[in-house]
């Protein structure tokens, strides 16, 4: 059996970032599921995280 | 850059942590805070003018007038207010702080805080107790009648009781309500008990009626948040030494005026980054809806900024019941507020977090990258003058605020060559 097919042969063990709704699938089909409450950097606003690197920056 | 921060952060964090408020006497504000004249009204939140002030501000500007009998009546203190005769400026300008409305004036008593690490004081007025009260804007004969009893005999009965018993160390005793069911804005209930319990005998040995020396300690006893008015000024002169040090990105100063939040950022010297306040969504008293509120005031949010008030929830589960939510909602906002500050404070530690200090310290950096902003627990002012309290809540700054800041720190940093 290749790895991916023992993958898919074991219980999951499943923590979805982002969409919520990807782990109410799972939890419909009751697989365990762990939600992270996680958003992109700055919400994804591109100029709030160029600020963000600016003061990362050495010079 | 990052190390310049992250040195600059340290040393706003141990001026935080080495703090030492304590109650060191009262005065009236014409003899203790810097600037104050007969036409000087100080208020909540960041500066505001007369015409862009809110009902609950207005109010109490009105209330305060005629408590100084600069006028008589609603229409002569409203004339005067406009006129530009009257200089208004914010509480924390002058080393002082105030609850909602926060209006201060000339005759009004004040708790004398002094940080004796670094030696800044601190001031606040005495709390009145909730119903008709000025700082939610109510200006009736009720509200004089018990501004004047405060000046009268609860200012000189317990500035006797203070005198006999000597100092009083507020971070201790802030430490240890934080131990017992307070959060230190909107659950006093420990302070207030511990404080009595600590002046009680010393009121008994001051030379003032027994009536005024029983009226006093009633008064105390009906009013549960009588000790916000310690917390306040404590932590006014906690985060004043934090403020002004260059490259900090720390926050040491969020206060309201009921029209717009301001945020004030070390490294950004006096500047307040403001956005117009949020409605808060909370808990009404019977008869009263969102439709009543008005937008965020106070300046006791200066709790939160020290680390306590809605930072410190998770020890306070007993105020979901006043601001709404479960006691694991109360946990919950603890705990991301740690996402969000510096360090975990020295002090003022949680039973119910296996004693982990309160988070400490908001980083401007982390509210924008995280999107995660301070939770704030608060009452809610009715919109217009002369109604008081309608509820309490949660509310939260708005964002543009710290947005406004990290550009102007980049601003900053590029203008001095430090970034590119």
């Amino acid at each position: 059996m290749n790895r991916i097919d023992r993958l898919f042969s074991q219980d999951l063990k499943v923590i979805n970032m982002g969409l919520e709704s990807f782990s109410k699938d799972l939890k419909n089909q009751e697989v365990p599921v762990v939600q992270m409450d996680w958003r992109p950097r700055a919400g994804g606003n591109a100029k709030l995280g160029a600020l963000l690197d600016k003061l990362k920056s050495n010079k | 850059m990052e190390e310049l921060i992250r040195k600059a952060n340290e040393q706003a964090l141990n001026n935080l942590q080495k703090a030492r408020p304590t109650l060191i006497g009262m005065g009236v504000a014409k003899d203790m805070i810097p600037g104050m004249d007969k036409k000087t009204i100080l208020h909540a939140g960041p500066p505001i003018k007369w015409e862009n002030m809110s009902g609950p501000l207005k109010g109490a500007v009105i209330g305060g007038l005629i408590y100084e009998g600069l006028a008589s009546n609603e229409d002569e203190a409203t004339k005067l207010a406009a006129s530009g005769e009257i200089k208004f400026d914010s509480c924390h300008h002058h080393d002082a702080v105030g609850p909602m409305a926060g209006v201060t004036t000339y005759s009004m008593p004040v708790w004398i805080v002094k940080n004796e690490t670094f030696g800044n004081y601190a001031y606040c007025t005495l709390n009145e107790g909730l119903g008709k009260v000025l700082r939610y804007g109510a200006f009736n004969e009720e509200v004089i009648t018990r501004l004047k009893w405060m000046e009268n005999v609860l200012y000189p009965v317990l500035k006797a009781a203070l005198e006999l018993h000597g100092p009083l160390d507020l971070k201790s005793m802030i430490a240890q309500v934080v131990q017992m069911g307070d959060e230190g804005h909107n659950r006093n209930k420990a302070g207030t008990s511990l404080f009595i319990r600590e002046f009680a005998p010393h009121i008994v040995l001051t030379e003032f009626s027994n009536e005024d020396k029983a009226d006093v300690l009633k008064f105390m006893h009906s009013n549960d948040h009588f000790f916000l008015n310690l917390t306040m000024p404590s932590a006014k002169c906690t985060l004043d030494p934090v403020g002004n040090i260059p490259y900090s990105t720390i926050v040491y100063a969020m206060a309201r005026n009921g029209t717009e939040f301001g945020i004030r950022v070390s490294g950004l010297g006096d500047q307040w980054f403001t956005a117009p306040a949020e409605v808060i969504d909370g808990l009404f008293f019977p008869g009263f809806t969102l439709e009543d509120a008005n937008p965020d005031i106070g300046d006791s949010v200066i709790t939160e900024t020290s680390g306590l008030g809605g930072f410190a929830m998770a020890t306070a589960p007993a105020i979901v019941q006043f601001v709404g939510g479960t006691p694991q909602d109360a946990i919950n906002y603890t705990t991301m507020m740690y996402e969000i500050t510096e360090e975990e404070n020295d002090a003022y530690k949680m039973p119910s977090m296996n004693f982990r200090g309160t988070p400490t310290g908001i980083d401007i950096r982390k509210v924008i990258e995280t999107q995660i902003l301070p939770i704030i627990n608060t009452g809610i002012a009715h919109k217009d003058p002369g109604v008081g309290q309608v509820g309490a809540g949660l509310v939260r700054p708005p964002m543009k605020c710290f947005e406004d800041a990290l550009e102007a720190f980049v601003d900053k940093m590029t203008s001095e060559g430090i970034i590119k």
